[in-house]
């Protein structure tokens, strides 16, 4: 080996150190969270579930519900929230503007909450859901794969789920993704 | 007993005692399954099963309401007639390959898995080339009469630096 590959050779140790102290300030500037999970559910039709509603009175909610809404023309958003999940109150104001969309129809999932305090809670923040269906148990919330609330979930006209929002949404998520997303389903 | 030891042994002790504490599972008397056969399926699955809120625990392990709802859940399916391989599935359907806690074996992974010992390989192999490319070199050859003779000049100028020079010479 001549004398300048080997001089090379030794840098190599610095310039692949170099090149993973790059790689980690580049995968930290993206701002991801790494306890955010990918869900395995993207691109795939959105779970059975067939819910009772807030009161007797009111119809609850199905699939068919978003079935019937992707028919109408419309993309469905699906949000699980509770009344004692604080991050659903901080990104309540942001889905009652998402649900005036035209093209977009929202509903509710009141993951593990009594529904008379989400009736109150809803009374008290006004009410952007077209409707709601009353999760007790949770297990509809694990069919969708959700960890916890809130998470928000788009499924286009074909019921097909094309985007999941793991916790409260922000105005910048909204902007960057959803929107575009929104006019590219509901062209 | 010297006191570096006791504290060494104090230290121990500790280890020992907290890695006792760790043995305690989360499972409420109230999920587990009056069959001992079915129950012991249970446990082993969610060991494995990562806790999705705590993230670095088993469901086995952890007091989350969700690691709760999943060990029912499990158990459950298992009474259905389900094997240990078709709960995993139902709950990887729905949490993806993150709910494992040991990652599956797949092309997506192999780097995973098999990173290290390629690294360990190629490691081995470089230290063989190594050595073995040393041992064909030649040995270098011997001096000449010139160098010789340079040598043993330069060697005889380094016997007067060592005298040690003393406090108050210059």
């Amino acid at each position: 080996m001549n004398p300048t590959s080997r001089r090379l050779l030794y840098l190599l140790p610095i310039l692949l150190f170099a090149g993973l102290a790059a790689y980690f300030l580049l995968r930290l500037g993206e701002h991801r969270d790494p306890s955010e999970i990918p869900s395995p559910l993207i691109d795939r039709p959105a779970p059975d579930f067939a819910l009772p509603g807030m009161t007797a009175a009111e119809p609850g909610l199905a699939r068919a519900d978003l079935a019937r809404a992707g028919g109408e023309g419309k993309v469905t958003i699906v949000n699980f929230f509770a009344s004692w999940c604080l991050p659903c109150r901080a990104e309540h104001p942001l889905l009652s503007q998402l649900a005036k969309h035209p093209g977009v129809a929202l509903y509710g999932i009141l993951y593990k909450d009594e529904p008379a305090a989400a009736t109150e809670w809803l009374k008290e923040l006004g009410d952007p859901y077209a409707a709601v269906g009353v999760d007790a148990q949770g297990r509809t919330g694990i069919d969708f794969g959700i960890s916890g609330v809130p998470e928000t979930f788009i499924i286009d006209r074909t019921g097909h789920i094309r985007f999941r929002q793991w916790g409260p949404l922000d105005q910048a998520t909204i902007d960057g993704k959803l929107l575009p997303l929104l006019d590219e389903l509901t062209k | 007993m010297n006191r570096p030891r006791t504290l060494l042994l104090a230290f121990l002790a500790v280890l020992l005692l907290s890695s006792l504490g760790m043995a305690v599972h989360a499972v409420e008397p109230g999920e587990m399954l009056s069959d001992p056969a079915l129950e012991a399926r249970a446990r082993a699955i969610s060991r494995d099963i990562r806790c999705l809120v705590c993230q670095n625990q088993s469901i086995d392990d952890s007091q989350a309401e969700l690691a709760h709802d999943l060990r029912v859940l499990i158990r459950e399916r298992l009474q259905a007639g389900d094997s240990d391989a078709q709960v995993r599935d139902f709950l990887v359907a729905r949490y993806g390959d993150f709910v494992l806690l040991e990652p599956p074996l797949k092309p997506k992974t192999y780097l995973l898995w098999f990173g290290p010992a390629a690294i360990l390989l190629v490691a081995l192999l470089s230290i063989a080339i190594y050595f073995r490319r040393r041992r064909n070199e030649p040995a270098p050859a011997a001096l000449s009469a010139e160098e010789q003779a340079r040598l043993r000049a330069l060697l005889a100028d380094d016997a007067d630096e060592v005298e040690p020079r003393r406090e108050g010479q210059p």
